[in-house]
């Protein structure tokens, strides 16, 4: 359907060129794409930007209205691990907080930031569901519970490990 | 839609279901104050000021979102609704810096006028007030933040209104920020329609800020002098040390045919009329030499003594008239009967935007659309032409009713034009196959290369009314299909596109070499001679290519050229003209002005009083705005050129019985907004001053005697509407249709190849627009 050059894999390509078919207006698809887009190339791109534009049929700078409004949709590159840790009221209450200074120290680098070889990056973040099981952190999609600053550098280090493997996640 | 009746205040009326609240009550005196909220666009509902009490209804509700609903009690203003609106300004005034002072809105500011009303001067925020520096987002649009109350009413005018979506909104809370579309500048038609709807001093206008402030500023409703639309806009006018400056030209009065549009070139290209430059003294060459400034006695006795000296020695049709598409009716109108009756000849012309005499005539027993119909028309066939570039105000109209009542429009051109994104159907043609377009319609063979042609027709013939747009791609015959076309549909009505503020006028006026106003042939001009008493020549004279062959082979001893500039138009050599005696009658010094013998300064269309007629046919009211000295409008220099040809100036403009040397205002500059509302009470009580022989309504009258079209109502015109031309009473014969003079001037929202070429705001846009092509189109 589009024979444009694309920036995304096929298999993701020929996603999006269904994903514009199913809702009465093409723009719906608006915040599924950018979101989709975000996990394969890892951020919103100007690229990413202008071709998420032009399959959509809108402005760029609608597209950009749209990014800016979310949190969760970035234009900066975070780390292959993106660690956020939950500082809301339950995590809190149980040690989110120091959580969150063990690993700007463990890491070095303040929240929003990325380390030097761009393995990690850390972000304070609201409320991710996982009250329960509070202090809770989640690393790209998967979650880590109960954590104490000892349980976190295990965490760490076994990411560390992955990306030693080669591994994603 | 069947009606409610609610109360509103106390006050019971009825209203058609699904009317907005606060369009209700406002159509019944009701003020609701809303910052957001603006008639045609999207609703937003984000300033919460329009809140009012809904007996039934937990909380407060917004106006301008709920619709009228049989029973519904109101209340709009009471202590519980002053104190929440005062509470959302105290909001809104958090970051609003109180620089009021200085602010460009000062004065003409809702916020402003609602702080006032509610009385929020006093906060509960102690915070320090975030300020962010102005941004300049284009040569005439800056962006002040804190100042910005996120109505969104911009971004809506832009998107919705314009279809440009050159504005947004980025961030959200109280981060969200209303951004560019190029990140730190724009890159749009720079209609400053956001700078206009913005309540408050956030977007203000490169052209405008901090140059004074809107009391200190005559506001003049008139004519804008650039396209073919005739747009209304308000000039702003100042006491300068030469006369009155525009400062401002805007739309706050939104009766015009444009409704709440303006161009580029309506708000900012005034600034011609300011330029330094401007010729404000008569010069004259004598035997070769320079040209030298003389008294105005001393020009106009030297070009009338030459022209009658030529008249008397080799007859009128040794000197030829070119006129102009800028002056009013009745300046055109003057210069025709200057020319045929006191300077004897019929070579006459003027540089030609579209076949006017040809659509007239084709036009006979059919109905001529207004600007005004465009807006409300079910169904619009746009034949040729790029309204979007060339006729904005009618774009404008045309996308406002496509958008609110969902109007259908049909475009066939040669270009992707930017208005085939409303159109229900596009069809492409080649440029050559306009013709066999028409045919097409009419049943032939589909033109080749057009593709889903056969529905594009089936479309268009089933409409059962229809409103025919065409532009200058469509001459002579081509007209007179296209007409016979439409007559064969149920219900249709046209509009010829042309170019200039007053090119239809010309044309009306009778600035042809065949044809005397309202396209009346030279031949039979027995009703014109009895009113004129004065013998006209009948044979047709020379069009306007020939009269410039002729003073290049040195046989025209004359040209006398009005507010036109043919050596540039028609790129001719100026220097073969020199064998010619030419007067130049303009604002500026061009090409044509630097090879004339006399030059006489003269005022532009924000200058005068008169009327005007845009390319629909609305016959529309010029009133007086700026003032410059030294210089004098067309139609007094005619006059008194007359005079010093030795003609009986009373016999030309049919001024007062007596003979009365005085006027009613207009030459006092803005003052004559005054003057205006006296003639209206004058002509209420039918009299009407005609006291100077330059007074333009005296030959008005005039007119309106002989154009049986122009005889629309007086009081009306007078008071500022447009009024539509009866063109259903144009008799024309068959004209002798010259398609080859035509010359449409094909210009773009920032050019205009004549006035345009003297703004300096159109330049800096020009200058500040990078070549790349708009990725969103």
């Amino acid at each position: 359907m589009n024979t444009q050059p694309t920036l995304f894999s096929p298999a993701l390509a020929a996603r999006f060129d269904k994903l514009v078919t199913l809702y009465p207006i093409k723009r719906s698809a608006l915040v599924p794409m950018l979101l989709y887009a975000q996990d394969e190339v890892g951020y919103l791109s100007d690229a990413v930007i202008a071709e998420v534009a032009e399959r959509i049929g809108v402005s760029e700078l609608e597209v950009r209205n749209v990014i800016s409004y979310y949190s969760l949709l970035r234009t900066r590159p975070l780390g292959k691990y993106h660690v956020q840790v939950c500082t809301n009221i339950s995590c809190m209450l149980r040690g989110g907080n120091e959580i969150l200074e063990h690993c700007k120290k463990k890491l070095g680098i303040p929240s929003k930031g990325v380390t030097a070889d761009g393995l990690f990056s850390l972000e304070e973040v609201e409320c991710i569901g996982a009250c329960c099981w509070a202090p809770a952190a989640q690393v790209n999609y998967d979650f880590h519970e109960n954590l104490t600053p000892d349980s976190v550098d295990e965490v760490l280090a076994d990411y560390r490990a992955k990306a030693g493997n080669g591994e994603k996640k | 839609m069947a009606d409610v009746t609610l109360t509103v205040d106390g006050k019971k009326f009825t209203t058609p279901a699904g009317t907005l609240l606060i369009e209700a009550c406002r159509a019944h005196g009701i003020e609701v104050p809303a910052f957001c909220y603006y008639p045609g666009l999207s609703l937003q509902a984000a300033c919460r000021m329009c809140v009012v009490r809904i007996e039934k209804m937990p909380k407060l509700q917004t106006a301008c979102t709920t619709t009228v609903a049989e029973g519904m009690i109101v209340t709009t203003e009471s202590p519980e609704i002053a104190q929440a609106r005062k509470a959302t300004i105290e909001m809104l005034l958090g970051n609003h810096p109180l620089d009021c002072p200085v602010c460009d809105a000062g004065g003409e500011c809702e916020l402003q006028d609602m702080t006032f009303k509610y009385g929020a001067h006093e906060s509960k925020f102690v915070e320090i007030k975030q300020h962010r520096d102005e941004q300049q987002w284009s040569p005439v649009v800056f962006f002040d933040r804190p100042r910005c109350i996120l109505c969104y009413r911009c971004v809506r005018v832009c998107g919705e209104g314009m279809d440009v979506w050159a504005l947004g909104v980025q961030n959200r809370g109280v981060g969200s920020v209303i951004a560019p579309n190029r990140q730190d500048h724009l890159d749009c038609e720079e209609c400053g329609m956001c700078i206009d709807i913005c309540p408050v001093g956030a977007l203000t206008s490169g052209a405008y800020r901090y140059k004074t402030r809107p009391w200190e500023m005559s506001h003049v409703g008139t004519i804008c002098a650039h396209c073919g639309d005739g747009c209304k806009t308000t000039l702003g006018v100042r006491r300068s040390s030469d006369g009155m400056e525009i400062v401002r030209g805007d739309n706050r009065d939104k009766s015009g045919i444009n409704g709440d549009f303006l161009c580029i070139k309506g708000r900012y290209a005034f600034d011609f009329a300011n330029r330094e430059d401007r010729l404000t003294q008569p010069l004259i060459r004598q035997a070769g030499a320079d040209l030298r400034s003389v008294s105005w006695d001393e020009a106009i006795e030297f070009a009338g003594l030459k022209l009658r000296e030529i008249r008397d020695s080799k007859g009128g049709s040794a000197i030829g008239v070119i006129g102009s598409n800028r002056t009013t009716n009745e300046e055109a109108y003057l210069l025709q009967k200057f020319a045929r009756t006191v300077l004897a000849t019929n070579n006459i012309d003027h540089h030609r935007t579209a076949d006017y005499p040809a659509y007239a005539s084709a036009l006979s027993g059919k109905s001529e659309a207004s600007l005004r119909d465009v807006g409300s028309a079910r169904a619009i066939l746009l034949l040729g032409n790029d309204p979007t570039e060339q006729h904005p105000g009618l774009a404008w109209q045309i996308r406002t009713n496509v958008r609110l009542n969902g109007a259908r429009l049909y475009v066939a051109n040669h270009r992707l034009i930017r208005l085939r994104r409303q159109a229900t159907a596009f069809l492409q043609i080649r440029e050559s196959n306009y013709a066999a377009l028409i045919s097409f319609l009419g049943g032939a063979s589909p033109p080749a290369g057009a593709q889903n042609a056969a529905a594009f027709r089936n479309a268009v013939r089933k409409e059962e009314s229809l409103l025919i747009v065409f532009g200058s791609e469509f001459c002579g015959r081509d007209i007179e299909a296209l007409l016979k076309f439409g007559s064969t549909l149920p219900s249709v009505k046209f509009a010829c596109l042309g170019d200039y503020a007053n090119s239809r006028g010309a044309a009306d006026m009778g600035l042809y070499p065949d044809l005397l106003p309202g396209y009346v042939p030279v031949s039979a001009a027995a009703h014109f001679t009895e009113e004129y008493s004065a013998g006209l020549p009948t044979q047709p004279g020379l069009d306007i290519m020939q009269m410039l062959d002729a003073a290049e082979r040195g046989e025209l001893d004359a040209l006398y050229v009005v507010g036109a500039n043919p050596v540039a138009r028609y790129r001719r050599n100026g220097t073969a003209l020199r064998d010619t005696f030419l007067i130049v009658q303009d604002m500026f010094m061009t090409e044509t002005a630097q090879v004339a013998d006399v030059i006489l300064p003269a005022a532009n269309l924000y200058e005068k009083a008169g009327t005007v007629t845009n390319t629909f046919g609305d016959l529309q009211l010029v009133k007086k705005a700026a003032d410059r000295a030294g210089v004098r409008t067309d139609f007094e220099l005619i006059v008194r050129l007359a005079a010093a040809i030795g003609a009986d100036v009373k016999k030309l403009v049919p001024f007062g019985p007596r003979g009365v040397h005085a006027d009613f205002g207009q030459a006092r500059g803005a003052q004559s907004g005054e003057a205006d509302r006296h003639g209206v009470w004058l002509s209420a009580h039918h009299l009407e001053p005609r006291l100077s022989p330059f007074d333009p309504f005296a030959i008005f009258d005039e007119i309106q005697r002989l154009v049986p079209a122009y005889d629309v109502p007086r009081l009306d015109l007078l008071t500022g509407n447009d009024q539509h031309l009866r063109s259903e009473l144009v008799q024309i014969e068959k004209p002798v249709s010259r398609p080859d003079l035509v010359l449409p001037s094909n210009d773009t929202l920032f050019t205009s190849g004549s006035l345009g070429l003297y703004s300096k705001t159109l330049h800096s846009v020009l200058e500040a627009r990078q070549p790349v092509e708009t990725a969103a189109d």
